[in-house]
């Protein structure tokens, strides 16, 4: 019976397995939504914020900001890379890490040097492995991030393009697209790229004040700080709803190892029974 | 009685949305008051309150610790900061951040997160080989 006894100790263990995935899904269950009343919270500043940021871009003539125009020769680039605090979230992670990854490889190729700001420990603890400067680096958001936390990681990137010494923002993070979906998305920040809500044609300037320079400079670091911290939103649900799925999965995985090995468990008793009986048969028959 | 569409709004929150007769802020450069078709303004906002008048004469008081005031012919927009801003501040800021990438790559080759990595794997080596030796008794 020592086989039968070995196959007990490990249905209880997976059943154990299965007891915490379950637990972490409902957790995830009940924190996506927060997630996502704190994403729709955030959104009308989102709006407005673009709305004014668009109107500038387009008003002003007199005064180009460093922000809005691009750059010819590209020689560093800098990017700032949202993941999550904790593990357990399938592949959330690592399809952004990939994903950015390619693109480092190119820059390379291109022997253009890059700057990484991390956001979140997994972020920091994979790209501190890896050749890159790591510039900056935050995390332990928690489930109700403040736009404190992220100030002085955009305040690096914002100074060193400011100061020239990268030519080129990206932010890449998890788009939140449903619960079944969280796509890896990177967003080039700086220069701004032009869109076609930005360029209709109205002639027409703000009244500044104080003056147009650094009215617009305070504009701009507060639209790419709402972008980023927008972004954190996202990939805070994004999380969420990963881990939900990853864990209901493990889940699932845990009840069809547990119903097979409870079918071998029941083979091992059944033949050593069946063994004890024709023993003492084989027994009797001798006496 | 015309009146102004007001949004004020925070970066965490939505604050104050409606229609508005007269808005009253503290500007960087001093104290402005709103009414409908304003000229197009753009400023930054000292921390102070935020004063909206309702249609009805009543008037609602909101603080903020700075932001920028947007002004167009048929919308006030009021993005508030929630947080305390000052260059200083800000600066500190980066300087913790900075620091904590130095801090992470200082200790790139942490011993003791190698010795958990190989205590981790050590485990799953024992699991795998234990479900090894099940599947050769069970198919006896």
């Amino acid at each position: 019976m020592a086989g039968a006894r070995e196959i007990r100790t490990k249905i209880k263990s997976v059943a154990n397995t299965r007891k915490v995935t379950r637990a972490l899904e409902m957790v995830s269950a009940s924190k996506i939504r927060k997630a996502q009343e704190l994403m729709r919270a955030s959104r009308p500043y989102a709006r407005a914020m673009r709305q004014v940021a668009g109107h500038v871009a387009r008003a002003n003539t007199e005064f180009k900001h460093p922000f809005l125009s691009s750059r010819e020769s590209v020689k560093r680039v800098g990017y700032i890379i949202i993941s999550t605090d904790r593990g357990l979230c399938g592949g959330l992670n690592s399809n952004l890490f990939r994903k950015l990854l390619a693109e480092i490889r190119d820059w390379n190729e291109k022997n253009v040097e890059v700057d990484i700001v991390a956001i979140g420990t997994k972020a920091n603890v994979f790209f501190r492995r890896l050749k890159v400067n790591l510039v900056g680096s935050a995390s332990h958001l928690g489930e109700k991030p403040k736009i404190e936390q992220l100030i002085g990681v955009i305040k690096i990137m914002l100074d060193s393009y400011s100061a020239g010494s990268i030519d080129r923002l990206t932010l890449a993070y998890n788009d939140f697209v449903n619960t079944m979906t969280q796509k890896p998305t990177l967003d080039q920040l700086l220069p701004l790229p032009p869109s076609d809500s930005l360029a209709t044609a109205h002639d027409w300037d703000y009244l500044y004040e104080p003056d147009a320079e650094s009215v617009l400079e305070h504009v701009l670091t507060r639209y790419i700080e709402s972008l980023v911290y927008q972004a954190t939103l996202e990939n805070l649900a994004s999380e969420h709803a990963a881990r939900m799925v990853a864990m209901k999965s493990a889940g699932d995985n845990a009840k069809k190892a547990i119903d097979s090995l409870t079918l071998v468990y029941n083979k091992v008793r059944q033949a050593a029974i069946t063994q004890e009986i024709s023993e003492i048969v084989g027994g009797a028959a001798a006496v | 009685m015309s009146t102004i569409r007001c949004d004020i709004v925070g970066a965490e929150s939505e604050i104050f949305h409606g229609q508005a007769k007269l808005v009253i802020a503290t500007g960087e450069a001093g104290e402005l008051g709103i009414a409908p078709r304003h000229a197009p303004l753009i400023t930054r906002l000292k921390p102070g309150q935020v004063r909206v008048q309702l249609e009805n004469g009543e008037e609602l008081c909101f603080y903020v610790s700075g932001g920028i005031l947007e002004v167009q012919p048929q919308v006030v927009t009021v993005l508030a900061d929630t947080a305390i801003r000052a260059k200083d501040l800000d600066e500190a800021a980066a300087r913790r951040a900075k620091e904590n990438a130095e801090r992470l790559l200082a200790n790139r080759a942490d011993a003791v997160e190698i010795a958990q990595a190989q205590a981790e794997l050590m485990q799953a080596i024992a699991q795998l080989r234990a479900i090894e030796q099940l599947r050769k008794q069970t198919r006896h």
